[in-house]
């Protein structure tokens, strides 16, 4: 079953939200970034050839040219293989794990699942950040020494920063998972 | 069985309505024929691990006979879970009876029944339970979730715990393994039941991952018989060679300090220490282990290849002939360049008046010094060529020792910038330590040693005369002494830097762990840290497939560091750059002091 939604980030900008039902233990929920946009790509190529031109008129040396064409196309590769993500996945299988994966512009993946034995709970959490309060979802891993601590708090859709419409979405389908993976693990 | 039994013993416990069965399928077995499903069944993850199918046709007891086998040579709870039908033709409804009745003969708590038609992608799972409901109104069937995995990959990843030291119990190490690792530890310790495979002539049929062609390689064979002797008669050499470096004479004071100054001689002790290490008789006892031994070999294979080349070159065209003559008036040319240097001093340096007595004194003294290190040079002449050819022989003996040999050549070539800057150094010291002292007195006050502070203190007319008078002529002739210890520190500061370029490629050749970075290039699924899950295709009201692979830690250069997969504590975290399986090495030396890199001053203490 696939459910699409519209929201927003905390700058406003524009984010689709897509839920998979696989069964119900398993479901998946993909936030899809904007897209590098034309209009910034082309203001920072203008900006680096630019001053790249008045210090060509500067040094009279054409190695300059070349070389900020060369700096622009290795920092668009870069930017697009390193910095920016296209989506964000979260898979949670009830009794497996939880699974997180970001896809990058060029096709990159990068995935890190967490064991549900490791898994304390998933919850909003509020944070700062720069001059802003905001809502963001976290995963608490348990901690093994001490039974009702907690080792680590792992951020989820880091880069997207859904607001927090969106995460109560997700939020909710969550602890449906982990409610009914509870109460199938619990001994009678 | 070795499983430790859950809390609830009695099997009809854990009956919770809409519980989820994990199935564990081998790739390999996809497109297998019809058949048992023999694995492992894991309660407390409710996962059935499927190892192998057995093929028809077959006799119940010869399958329990080798299942009994397995189970004891490997402590692995293998037992018949269910049954796999692979439907080619259309109307096989024949088999699927047939396959229903084995139920019958072959008990297990639940009892699985896979089944794949052909051509499609799907499958229909049941698990069935023969026990009577605890619960009225639970299912009698669970739902079955499919996550397929490649075995020869996860065989091979070296995903699973350490094996079990024979001395602890064999429910310790499972009981500490939970979640994923129990699926690996399974595979890993099956070993017995991969052994026959469909096409043997045994009286059972299996279906593996061996199946596809029987992993082995002759020469890995052969290497693996003939490492033995050879580690023994490496070692005993070694052994040898420790044992006469180790001798007494080597121990006493002139020699001992010459050691510890020479880098070449770190470098050959660390290398000793390296292959005692690769050649003992010690098995590895864990990957960590063997990944290290590899990159030390392989690291000392490139060391002595880059070594030999630069040996070819140097005796080729007569190139030792040439720098030998080549050697003399770089020397040469060095010395005039620090005579003119000390004659800049010793006139108006950059505009600064200095002392015209004190600068005299110390040019001339330095003028001296030099004047003796060239003659010194001079008489070394003719032996030089000698001397270099024997020493560009060790080059055999690997790239790092010719390249401590240099370091050290230019360490003994430029040992009068060294004892300048030792002069300098001192000088200034002292004259630092009475002008802090002579402040003091100046100021009435005077250093307590008992207290380790500073006091008052009365002086008499006189003390104060002649302190205030040596005061103020430390004082003028500072500017002389500071500049002398600054020029001669910066030259000093040259060539501990390219003292110090030398001992980084000596510690990048020494370090690079070349196995691994092989390893990641080639066979990456060996470096695996972790899994990650893929949902294949799904369609209502069928059973959930997932597709479990292999995980790679993000390379350390390439990619940016990202929250690794949380597994049990078998592995090694990826640390900043080099931290993963044998990449780093716990046991590696720190960084090497660099005894010839001294610069700070020797300290003193105020009065």
């Amino acid at each position: 079953m696939e459910d699409e939604q519209s929201f927003s980030d905390i700058c406003g900008g524009r984010l689709a939200l897509q839920r998979r039902y696989y069964s119900p233990s398993c479901r998946e929920f993909c936030i899809s970034c904007p897209r590098l946009s034309l209009r910034s790509l082309t203001a920072v190529t203008c900006t680096v050839w630019l001053a790249a031109y008045g210090l060509f008129t500067l040094c009279e040396n054409s190695i300059i040219l070349s070389a900020a064409i060369f700096i622009t196309l290795l920092g668009l590769l870069g930017y697009l293989h390193f910095v920016k993500i296209d989506q964000e996945t979260l898979l949670i299988i009830d009794s497996l794990g939880i699974q997180m994966t970001s896809s990058y512009a060029s096709g990159k993946e990068s995935t890190t699942f967490i064991e549900m034995g490791k898994v304390k709970d998933v919850i909003i959490n509020e944070g700062i950040y720069m001059q802003k309060v905001i809502y963001y979802l976290c995963i608490l891993l348990k901690d093994p020494v001490e039974p009702h601590g907690i080792s680590q708090v792992v951020p989820v859709f880091q880069s997207a920063k859904p607001r927090l419409d969106c995460l109560i979405e997700v939020y909710r389908s969550c602890q449906e998972v982990l409610a009914h993976q509870e109460a199938t693990s619990a001994s009678p | 069985m070795p499983t430790p039994p859950p809390e609830s013993a009695a099997p009809g416990n854990s009956r919770v309505p809409g519980m989820v069965l994990k199935a564990f399928f081998p790739t390999c077995c996809a497109s297998a024929d019809s058949g048992l499903l023999v694995g492992r069944w894991v309660p407390e993850q409710t996962s059935a691990v499927v190892l192998a199918v057995v093929h028809f046709p077959f006799i119940p007891i010869q399958v329990k006979e080798l299942l009994a086998r397995v189970q004891q040579a490997s402590q692995v709870g293998v037992a018949v879970l269910g049954t796999w039908c692979h439907r080619r033709q259309d109307a096989e409804e024949s088999l699927g009876h047939f396959l229903e009745g084995l139920g019958a003969i072959f008990s297990h708590e639940p009892w699985l029944q896979l089944c794949r038609e052909r051509g499609s992608k799907f499958w229909s799972c049941k698990a069935t339970r023969r026990q009577a409901p605890t619960c009225p109104g639970a299912p009698g069937e669970d739902q079955v979730m499919l996550v397929f995995y490649d075995q020869r990959k996860v065989l091979l990843s070296q995903l699973h715990p350490p094996v079990a030291l024979p001395d602890h119990q064999a429910g310790d190490a499972v009981a500490g393994a939970g979640g994923l690792a129990a699926v690996f530890d399974t595979v890993a310790r099956s070993e017995e039941l991969f052994r026959s495979d469909r096409f043997d002539e045994g009286p059972v049929r299996l279906s593996h991952w061996q199946s596809e062609g029987v992993e082995a390689s002759i020469l890995a064979e052969l290497a693996k018989r003939a490492s033995g002797p050879i580690c023994l008669l490496l070692g005993g050499l070694l052994s040898l060679v420790s044992a006469a470096s180790a001798c007494r004479v080597f121990q006493l004071w002139p020699l001992s300090f010459i050691w510890s100054k020479l880098s070449t001689c770190e470098q050959l002790r660390h290398r000793l220490e390296q292959l005692t290490f690769v050649f003992s008789t010690q098995k590895a006892e864990n990957p960590t282990q063997l990944m290290r031994k590899a990159n030390v070999l392989v690291s000392v294979f490139l060391d002595v290849a880059l070594g030999l080349a630069l040996l070819s070159w140097l005796h080729g065209k007569d190139r030792i002939g040439h720098l030998a003559e080549a050697l003399v008036p770089v020397a040469d040319h060095v010395a005039e360049e620090l005579q003119h240097l000390l004659q800049w001093l010793m006139g108006a340096p950059a505009g600064l008046k200095m002392n015209r007595a004190l600068d005299q004194v110390l040019g001339r003294f330095f003028l001296y010094h030099l004047h003796l290190w060239i003659s010194y040079i001079h008489l070394m002449s003719p032996f030089i060529e000698r001397i270099l050819w024997h020493v560009g022989l060790s080059a055999c003996l690997g790239l790092t020792v010719s390249l401590s040999i240099l370091s050290d050549i230019i360490a003994l070539l430029t040992f009068h910038i060294y004892c300048f800057y030792v002069y300098g150094a001192r000088l200034y010291c002292l004259k630092i330590c009475g002008l802090s002292s002579l402040w003091r007195l100046f100021r009435g006050k005077k250093w307590n040693v008992l207290r380790q502070r500073v006091d008052s203190c009365s002086y008499d007319l006189d003390q104060l005369f002649i302190g205030t008078l040596l005061f103020t002529i430390l004082l003028f002739l500072l500017p002389t002494t500071a500049l002398y210890y600054l020029v001669f520190t910066l030259l000093r500061l040259l060539v501990v830097a390219v003292q110090g370029l030398i001992h980084v490629l000596v510690d990048l050749i020494n370090s690079l762990p070349l196995y691994s970075l092989g390893l990641r290039l080639c066979r990456p699924y060996r470096l695996a840290a972790g899994v990650k899950f893929r949902v294949l295709e799904h369609e209502a009201d069928r059973p959930l497939r997932l597709l479990m692979q292999l995980w790679l830690p993000p390379h350390p250069l390439l990619g940016l560091p990202v929250p690794q997969a949380f597994l049990w504590g078998a592995h090694l975290p990826l640390e900043a750059e080099r931290g993963q399986a044998g990449l780093t090495d716990p046991g590696h030396r720190p960084a090497r002091h660099r005894h010839t890199a001294t610069v700070s001053p020797p300290p003193c203490r105020g009065r």
